[in-house]
């Protein structure tokens, strides 16, 4: 059995591995959050909630997924 | 103008709201307590902050359990945004994270006074209103750079009282009375409250609405102080409407002269 190739990535300044071929919904799901509340930017561009599913997580990919808190 | 005590909306970028009070929803000491905050203020929009999820609890309480966007407006700022660029980019996530395009812009020029940086709010008011945002814009207490806010596209001017969680009450009421004689987008005093006096005084200057977070959060008993807020911003409003007496140098006695015994 082959080793699965897995991607390395920053999500919100954190180190991740994740298995290649991962989309960013799964990578969302992974991290056990809601993308219907969440909003993702890879490498400085808006992923939109749309396309989530359809974008594949690539090696060296920088993660930053924000939500809304309590602010003034 | 006789309009009647009971109806008094304001309209921002099209929405039309009752309640003249803005609030914040930070430094709450739980979400309970800020939810009850907010409901006691009457509020319809809540000021909200862009931040990195918790990766750690992921199912930790979150604001949008306790006050329901559905219900209640919620208006993304971009505090602690130091330029332009990072005001856009938070801004950007907020519409994604959220689909809202109403936004409040505030892009401070230093930690220490929280002093907003007008060069780059002016910048990326006018970036943000290209982009389809409607921007609410936080300022200073400054006529000519409200107008400068409002010819870049800001959909309401809101001017500091006071530096950002000083309380210190509104500093600077003849300007900001030119703030409101001038502009033709709503005017709310954002900052700077301490008190329900601060507030009702604001809104005696001709504001359309105020708002704020620590004079709410920060009280002794928050909840409490929500509902004083309530209370001074709808008399501050209808005492603006009212037109307060003329002041006097001397008295001038209540009770006839005539008929004295």
């Amino acid at each position: 059995m082959s080793e699965t190739e897995t991607h390395s990535i920053k999500v919100n300044g954190e180190h991740r591995r994740v298995a290649s071929g991962t989309s960013v919904a799964a990578l969302v799901g992974e991290l056990g959050l809601d993308p219907a509340r969440v909003a993702v930017e890879r490498n400085l561009e808006i992923v939109p909630r749309s396309t989530l599913a359809e974008v594949l997580v690539e090696d060296g990919d920088d993660y930053e997924i924000v939500h809304f808190v309590g602010g003034g | 103008m006789n309009a009647p005590a009971n109806i008094d909306s304001w309209t921002v970028a099209g929405r039309t709201f009752t309640s003249r009070l803005i609030v914040g929803t930070g430094k709450y000491k739980s979400l309970e307590q800020n939810a009850a905050a907010v409901a006691a203020s009457g509020a319809e929009i809540v000021t909200v902050a862009v931040r990195r999820v918790n990766l750690t609890d992921p199912n930790a309480p979150k604001l949008t359990d306790y006050i329901d966007p559905k219900v209640i407006t919620y208006l993304p700022n971009t505090a602690g945004c130091f330029t332009a660029e990072e005001a856009i980019r938070t801004l950007r996530l907020a519409r994604e994270a959220g689909g809202w395009t109403l936004v409040k812009l505030e892009v401070l020029a230093e930690a220490k006074t929280l002093y907003p940086d007008m060069i780059e709010t002016v910048r990326a008011t006018e970036l943000l209103t290209r982009e389809g945002f409607e921007v609410m814009v936080y300022c200073t207490d400054d006529p000519i750079m409200a107008k400068r806010c409002e010819d870049a596209g800001a959909v309401a001017i809101m001017p500091l009282g006071a530096p950002i969680g000083s309380g210190l009450g509104v500093q600077n009421p003849v300007t900001i009375r030119l703030i409101v004689e001038g502009a033709k987008v709503p005017v709310l005093v954002d900052a700077g409250v301490g008190t329900a006096s601060d507030a009702a005084f604001a809104m005696e200057l001709g504001c359309d609405g105020v708002l704020m977070n620590t004079a709410i959060a920060g009280a002794k008993d928050p909840i409490l102080m929500a509902r004083a807020m309530k209370a001074a911003v709808e008399s501050g409003r209808l005492a603006y409407r009212a037109g307060r007496m003329q002041k006097r140098r001397y008295a001038d006695p209540s009770s006839p002269l005539a008929g004295l015994i």
